[in-house]
């Protein structure tokens, strides 16, 4: 489902003296329908720039990112966008949303952009955000107010309300307590076993042997400084 | 969501004033239900640019060719006056900064929103009254304001009209000059929020003017960036502010400040 092909990447900062950053080159890896793939190595490694290409929110200098038959590196941005909507789920770090926008159209927009009615879609999101703990009298306020646990459950929520074929995770277990950790845990092996093909990064080694069917070290990727 | 030809067509639009450049060579396409930001700093071209497609100002070259529902896509610079006129009555709308640009401010709330109602032909007052107090509900105005006039209204509250007025008569192309320049950060991330809404639920394509990158992350698909009356870069949205590739895009990128 993901298929990454001699991959590069480089920086041109313009803005400092013209500066040429070769971060990756040769980069290749795999993820198949059911697998749950970790990419590891060190910070700096290029973890997330990797992610960020099969996202499509950094451009491919060279080679080939294939999602689901899409070919990413010279995408029309209607391409990349029609591959978000329906087949490409993301589980970012940061929630970035319209401020005063309540949390469960948050949750629930994925499902209104792909045509779903408002009240399946509110229930669809409701059930999602019960689940992770978050209570039902914060639904209607915004998400910008929560606190970072509760804001990485939001967007988690977002990432699993669809049930993507496709999904990138960045570190998803990050600043959540045990109970919500374990919840999270479990939605992965869901995705996992219903056939989707996850990529994530995590740090959390005990998640990583738990829902990780294979590792892939990208410190080979890098370019040497 | 796309049908078979793009929405809006945009060929090598090019306008000088005199010996300076306005706008040069600028070429994309608009697919149904697609938001397009454009940035760049006051005077990079994208006020004209907006202007010479929405028909305000006449281009030196270029074409803008709209998909029509009668006869397909059609350069609406060639076309007849009155039928130009027609099309930005009914299928274009046009939002400007200033909202007494867009408003008539000596007539009422409701007056506003229905004058374009009777524009595309609306003669039943009972109707067109109901209509205004369905469009200010949506844009939250409150209802016994629809006598009120916009000189009484708050900043905020006269942009809200202006967008009632524009899409009152379920237009598919909304073209936005700085929708939210002038008015405070709370009042704006409501603008926003109505916009994202309405935009979603009526299946509006629109090309968004702003200086605001923030903006343009939360409600543009596509953005395209202006300098000195050209594109510099365009792409995705979060592509283009997330790995900006042109010197000025980086520059624009790195000057936001962070709260």
């Amino acid at each position: 489902m993901i298929t990454v092909r001699d991959v590069a990447k480089r920086f041109t900062l313009h803005n400092q003296g013209g500066a040429v950053l070769e971060v990756m080159d040769g980069a290749a890896l795999e993820v198949g329908a059911g697998e749950c793939v970790g990419l590891v190595g060190a910070s700096g490694a290029g973890k997330s720039t990797l992610m960020r290409m099969i996202w499509g929110n950094y451009r491919i200098d060279a080679g080939s990112i294939r999602v689901a038959g899409v070919e990413l590196a010279g995408a029309a941005p209607r391409d990349v966008i029609a591959l978000r909507r329906g087949t490409l789920g993301h589980v970012s770090q940061f929630l970035r949303v319209v401020p005063r926008v309540p949390t469960l159209e948050v949750v629930a927009e994925p499902l209104r952009v792909l045509g779903m009615d408002a009240t399946e879609a509110e229930t669809r999101a409701g059930a999602i955000l019960s689940r992770l703990n978050i209570p039902e009298r914060l639904w209607p306020l915004s998400p910008t107010t929560f606190s970072g646990g509760e804001q990485q459950r939001v967007n988690i929520a977002r990432g699993f309300v669809h049930p993507w074929p496709v999904l990138l995770l960045d570190e998803p277990t990050a600043s959540l307590d045990a109970g919500n950790r374990a919840v999270v845990l479990s939605l992965i092996e869901e995705a996992r076993n219903r056939g989707a093909a996850i990529l994530g990064i995590f740090h959390d080694e005990g998640a990583r042997t738990q829902v990780c069917t294979r590792l892939v070290d990208v410190s080979g990727f890098a370019v040497a400084a | 969501m796309s049908g078979a030809h793009p929405l809006l067509s945009v060929q090598g639009l090019t306008k000088s004033y005199g010996a300076r450049r306005g706008c040069a060579d600028v070429s994309f396409d608009l697919w149904p239900g697609e938001v397009m930001g454009i940035v760049g700093e006051s005077g990079s071209g994208k006020s004209t640019l907006l202007s010479c497609m929405a028909g305000n100002l006449t281009p030196d070259a270029g074409a803008v060719v709209f998909d029509t529902r009668t006869s397909g896509p059609r350069d609406v610079l060639a076309m007849p006056e009155p039928e130009r006129r027609m099309l930005a009555r009914t299928d274009w709308a046009f939002v400007h900064q200033n909202p007494r640009d867009g408003l008539r401010m000596g007539v009422s709330a409701g007056g506003n929103v229905g004058e374009r109602l009777m524009g595309v032909g609306a003669r039943h007052y009972g109707q067109i009254r109901a209509q205004a107090t369905d469009w200010l509900g949506r844009v939250e105005i409150a209802a016994e304001r629809i006598d009120d006039r916009p000189a009484q209204f708050s900043g905020g509250m006269q942009q809200r009209l202006q967008i009632a007025r524009n899409l009152v008569t379920g237009p598919r192309l909304v073209f936005m000059d700085e929708p939210t320049g002038g008015l405070d950060v709370s009042v704006q991330a409501r603008l926003l929020d109505l916009m994202r809404g309405l935009v979603r639920q009526m299946g509006l394509s629109a090309v968004i003017v702003t200086h605001d990158l923030a903006v343009v992350r939360l409600l543009a698909d596509r953005l395209m960036v202006m300098k000195d009356g050209l594109v510099v870069e365009e792409g995705l949205t979060d592509q283009v502010l997330d790995d900006p590739q042109h010197a000025y895009t980086q520059l624009l990128v790195s000057s936001v400040l962070q709260v």
